[in-house]
């Protein structure tokens, strides 16, 4: 398939799940479901690099947070413009900002690009354990950073309404949110895909298997890994912008959660890094798992069970879900990777 | 506006206490990061263990954080040898310790939190000991026992140490199994035991480390990831593994954290490790000491 046609067909699969579920006429669903959908951005988003070059990253909710942040701060923006700037430079303010969803998708996922090439800049030249350190420093910092900025709320958090409909739709703002992340789900589903069938995703897979070789053979290691932790970064600050409409009240401490950080990396370990579907399977089954045990159990309980998941698989299964299936039919699966993956001339 | 010495003073005095506990709590990485290439993130996680096992004991029987994590070394020893033997086995021996290596100690910290989490709360806690609230005072400047003690039973933590890595069979071979595997196991030693032995021993200074802690602080189970980013910049800024330079780096890092925080507020104290960090590994990666 090719990627325009695997976009147009998961593009259907996502609007008929959004009608599906308008049938139920449930709230609870959408609220539940937009956490799940979020999490299969994020993971395919960490899978990216994680998976398809081998660079761990624990940073993940700092990238969330970066994108919830750039959001909170175009709210936050009207009111600052009214308070600082003269009338009609603040009425011009104001009347572009809080901009529409999908642009503060966009945003937030420069800003965290940005702030994930800065990273890799700093840290990947060295070797890609350092990276994983950097990233886990970064999320502690990038927190501190938050705590003390008080135009964003500081440690108090920031309210941001939500709200009540989406006229030019006529459906429920929760319903919006759902249907703009299902739209998220599908675009990074597709360019991870695209990666992985592309000469990127090649020089990405020679970087996980052999840096030094990789090097040799005249991969250029450096700028590839750049690419990737951009893109990753990008896509887990796009997960993150419409974050605050969906909460309501953003506080550092539920931005930063070391939930998006464990989730971002089991989902992935679980399903399976070496392919688009293992972060997919992953986060649809562990999200799902933990919207249910959040419901009959706790949220901590939700956490343990995810954090011993990885644990065991990384253990037992290091290749996730979908390595089993390879493993059990061996045969078919070895057909389907015989088959001359399409070649892209970009 | 004249400069304010006594404050500086007393800042830098702070700090240098400061820094003899964040060697003690840099060690366990200097051996397992530093030594061993085993990257241990979840060495923090069980500093809070140590920490609230000291706590529980203080709190049931009043007995003595710090002598409390000494009794319970040997439990942290073999904790420490079993992770080790997991790791070898799932992780080691088939080559895999880069990608899932690391989420393998990831999911562990990330465990040992929630589950300190679901059996004590959020609540911080803390313990009672004559010298926690003492202070000696020396003219104008200020000796808080709560500081004095942990920077002294650190020290002699890290020199006795040094002293088994440089004088004894064991020792050496610890910091030989890095370099030379084969070598190692030519000079009649096994590789893996040796590594398993350093690795235990890593584990056991978290024991101290977090009754240590839990003296200098009130604990609550997420604090340890504040320590992630100090223990990493003072394992790298120190030479990865030189347990001298674990000490002028630690006290390098609590000097200039006590600085900042005294100056500029305490907020902004975490983010001094991590301007540490990326500084060391953008300018010289090999460390003060390094090789």
């Amino acid at each position: 398939m090719r990627t325009w046609q695997f976009f147009l067909v998961s593009l259907a699969v996502a609007l008929a799940v959004f009608f599906a579920a308008r049938l139920y006429q449930n709230d609870y669903l959408f609220f539940a479901g937009y956490v799940v959908l979020q999490f299969i951005v994020l993971a395919t988003a960490w899978n990216i690099l994680g998976g398809y070059c081998g660079y761990v990253n624990f940073g993940s909710a700092a990238f969330f947070a970066i994108g919830a942040y750039t959001t909170v701060v175009m709210t936050k923006l009207p009111a600052f413009a009214n308070r600082n700037l003269p009338p009609e430079i603040a009425s011009f303010v104001g009347s572009i900002t809080p901009p529409p969803i999908p642009v503060l998708i966009v945003l937030g996922g420069l800003v965290a690009g940005l702030v994930g090439l800065g990273t890799g800049y700093l840290t990947l030249r060295l070797r890609g354990v350092f990276f994983a350190i950097a990233t886990l420093a970064l999320a502690v910092v990038l927190q501190t950073l938050i705590v003390n900025w008080d135009f964003v709320g500081g440690s108090r958090g920031a309210y941001v309404i939500r709200p009540a409909t989406v006229a030019w739709l006529g459906i429920g703002y929760i319903e919006y949110l759902f249907l703009v992340m299902l739209v998220l789900v599908v675009v990074s589903l597709t360019t991870a895909r695209a990666i992985e069938r592309s000469r990127l995703g090649y020089g990405f897979a020679t970087i996980r298997d052999d840096e030094l070789a990789a090097e040799a053979s005249g991969v250029p290691t450096l700028r590839l890994k750049l690419v990737a932790t951009t893109l990753s970064g990008a896509f887990m600050g796009m997960a993150g912008a419409p974050f605050p409409y969906y909460i309501g009240f953003l506080e550092p401490s539920s931005a930063f959660g070391l939930a998006y950080a464990v989730n971002a990396i089991a989902m992935p370990m679980i399903g399976g890094t070496t392919s688009w579907v293992g972060p997919l399977v992953g986060a649809v089954l562990l999200g799902t798992l933990q919207q249910l045990a959040t419901v009959t159990i706790s949220s901590a309980v939700s956490l343990l069970i995810v954090g011993l998941l990885l644990v065991f698989f990384v253990i037992i299964a290091p290749n996730g879900i979908i390595g089993w299936f390879q493993y059990f039919s061996s045969r078919k699966s070895t057909d389907l990777k015989e088959q001359p993956a399409p070649v892209k001339s970009s | 506006m004249d400069f304010p010495v006594q404050l500086f003073i007393n800042a830098l005095i702070a700090g240098i206490l400061l820094g003899g506990f964040y060697a003690a709590v840099t060690v366990g990485i200097s051996i397992s990061f530093g030594i061993l290439d085993i990257v241990n993130i979840a060495h923090p996680a069980f500093i809070i263990l140590g920490s609230y096992i000291a706590y529980i004991a203080n709190q049931r029987l009043g007995l003595d954080p710090i002598l409390t994590s000494i009794l319970v070394l040997p439990a942290f020893y073999y904790l420490g040898s079993l992770v080790y033997q997991v790791y070898y086995l799932s992780f080691e021996k088939r080559g895999q310790e880069a990608l899932r290596g690391l989420a393998f100690f990831f999911g562990l910290l990330f465990v040992t939190e929630v589950a300190l989490i679901l059996v004590f709360g959020v609540d911080y806690r803390y313990v009672q000991a004559g010298y926690i609230d003492t202070t000696l005072r020396f003219g104008f400047f200020d000796l808080p026992l709560r500081m004095v003690v942990p920077f002294v039973v650190s020290m002699l933590m890290l020199g006795g140490l040094q002293l088994f890595l440089s004088k004894t069979f064991t020792g050496r071979a610890i910091n030989a199994v890095a370099q030379d595997q084969l070598a190692l196991s030519l000079m009649a030693a096994d590789p893996i035991r040796i590594k398993r032995i350093a690795f235990a021993i890593s584990i056991a200074t978290a024991s101290v480390a977090g009754a240590l802690l839990i003296v200098i602080q009130p604990v609550e189970p997420s604090v340890g990831r504040e320590y992630i980013g100090r223990v990493f910049a003072i394992c790298v800024l120190g030479g990865m593994g030189s347990l001298p330079g674990t000490v002028i780096a630690a006290l390098l890092l609590g000097i200039v954290e006590s600085i900042t925080s005294t100056f500029y507020g305490p907020s902004w104290a975490p983010a001094v490790a991590f301007g540490f960090l990326l500084l060391t590994l953008a300018v010289r990666p090999s460390g003060i000491m390094g090789r």
